[in-house]
């Protein structure tokens, strides 16, 4: 259990501090959410319509960020070779991996979130709403991202590949997840949508780690 | 469908096979494009969709060609990753721009029928979407291989890719059907036999069964060229070696 805590301990402040941590995901967040206003234009209608959803996108693209270094750094200082000869199994080390990534940047971005809609417009009722289906839907981002970044270890520009190969995977979070924040802005039944993002999200969590496991077996082989 | 990976799983065995079974499915796949077609022109206008109709017959084969080629990938990557089998792997790689070209054609086709009966070139409807987030993932497979410099780690990664992908696409199909769909119910297997008369339903079945030859003979053509690719590589490295 201690080599749990500590795999967990080490994953945590590693994505926190890798390459500036939540401080990217958030900047680049709120950069994303400042040029939506400047290309759609400023009307306050237009923009309340988009609000939830303009959130919702900005935020599967942020989660994309972070995600190249997450196997990376450790494949090429070798830490990842540590890791696959270590007792703990390697699905294991992936899923540790993914809570990580999910502490650091998932967690920061569903606080960010609930701002960035308020600013672009959403109702303040809303915020819960938004930070919920943010917290949730970053396990699914963290999650399916965790297995385009296994697979893309060893390949030229691995970023670039790993949001080519990730973004199809985002669709169903970020309809679900959409779909739940519109019908609850619109006062119709959300629930459903809720759900089906927990549902998502929690069969990531049970497959990918799965997944990642044999991408970097691969990669190491 | 069981044997033939363990009778074709033979490289040798397989080059005999396809070495003629690629023409033949070539020239049974023109034979009855020929005729699909033939009678698909000739078919009377439909009283709603007017000479619309016609582009039916290219665009509903694509469409379930797309989806057929993605089962046959996932199938090959399944056995190559399970079996670490090069012919498999070769059936997989063969398979994923074949699939890519159908998946096109079946949006393009698909966006020109949409503009006079919709009203639009693009509808972001549920199959319509289902249908290009399954292109994007056949892209994201292609990428994959060609931007790994080892071969054997980029099929292996593809594979996994593949396989991921192909739980992921029932539920990304669900999502978007969940999320928004306009598009026509299927009118060709019904249990109730097929929701249109059979001048109609009679060239689309020619043009299904061509489109399915023409598959055959494209990936066995593709799966050849792979093969004749890595045995040119091995004897390359041969002479390179002395």
């Amino acid at each position: 259990m201690s080599r749990i805590g500590a795999l967990i301990a080490r994953e945590t402040t590693l994505a926190w501090g890798r390459g500036g941590g939540p401080l990217v995901a958030v900047g680049f967040y709120a950069g994303v959410a400042t040029f939506l206003p400047l290309a759609i234009g400023p009307e306050p209608e237009r923009l309340r319509a988009i609000a939830p959803g303009a959130a919702w996108v900005a935020l599967a693209l942020a989660s994309l960020l972070s995600l190249e270094r997450m196997f990376e750094r450790d494949y090429e200082d070798g830490a990842l070779d540590l890791l696959a000869l270590s007792p703990t199994p390697l699905e294991i080390t992936c899923l540790i991996k993914c809570v990580g990534q999910w502490l650091a940047t998932g967690a920061p971005l569903a606080l960010a979130a609930p701002i960035a809609a308020i600013a672009l417009g959403a109702s303040p009722s809303l915020a819960p709403m938004i930070f919920a289906c943010a917290l949730m839907g970053g396990i699914a981002f963290s999650f399916m991202g965790g297995i385009g970044a296994a697979l893309s270890l060893g390949a030229r520009r691995g970023g670039l590949l790993t949001a080519v190969i990730v973004l199809p995977l985002f669709v169903p979070p970020v309809i679900f997840g959409g779909g739940a924040l519109d019908a609850f802005a619109n006062g119709l039944p959300w629930t459903s949508g809720f759900a089906f993002l927990g549902a998502y999200a929690a069969s990531a969590v049970a497959l990918g780690p799965l997944a990642m496991a044999a991408a970097c077996r691969n990669a190491l082989s | 469908m069981s044997w033939a990976p363990a009778f074709l799983s033979n490289p040798e065995r397989f080059m005999a096979f396809s070495r003629w079974a690629a023409p033949m499915f070539g020239v049974i796949a023109g034979l009855l494009a020929v005729a699909g077609l033939y009678l698909g022109f000739t078919a009377p206008e439909d009283y709603q969709q007017g000479q619309t109709v016609r582009i039916m017959f290219i665009h509903v084969p694509a469409a379930q060609m797309s989806m057929f080629a993605y089962l046959c990938l996932a199938i090959a990557s399944f056995l190559a990753l399970i079996f670490r089998h090069t012919l498999a792997d070769a059936a997989a790689q063969a398979a994923a721009p074949i699939g890519a070209a159908f998946t096109f054609l079946a949006l393009v086709t698909g966006s020109f029928w949409g503009r006079p009966m919709w009203g639009t070139w693009w509808e972001w409807d549920g199959r319509l979407t289902s249908v290009l987030v399954m292109f994007l993932l056949y892209i994201a497979y292609i990428a994959l291989r060609a931007s790994m410099d080892d071969e054997q780690k980029a099929a292996r990664a593809a594979a996994i890719l593949a396989l991921v992908g192909s739980i992921n696409l029932p539920i990304i199909h669900f999502s978007v059907e969940w999320w928004n769909s306009i598009h026509q119910g299927t009118s060709l297997f019904r249990k109730d036999g097929p929701s249109m008369p059979p001048v109609f339903w009679v060239p689309l079945l020619l043009m299904a069964l061509a489109y399915m030859s023409a598959f055959g003979s494209l990936w066995l053509v593709g799966i050849r060229g792979e093969l004749w690719r890595r045995r040119a590589e091995a004897a390359a490295l041969r002479v390179a070696r002395g």
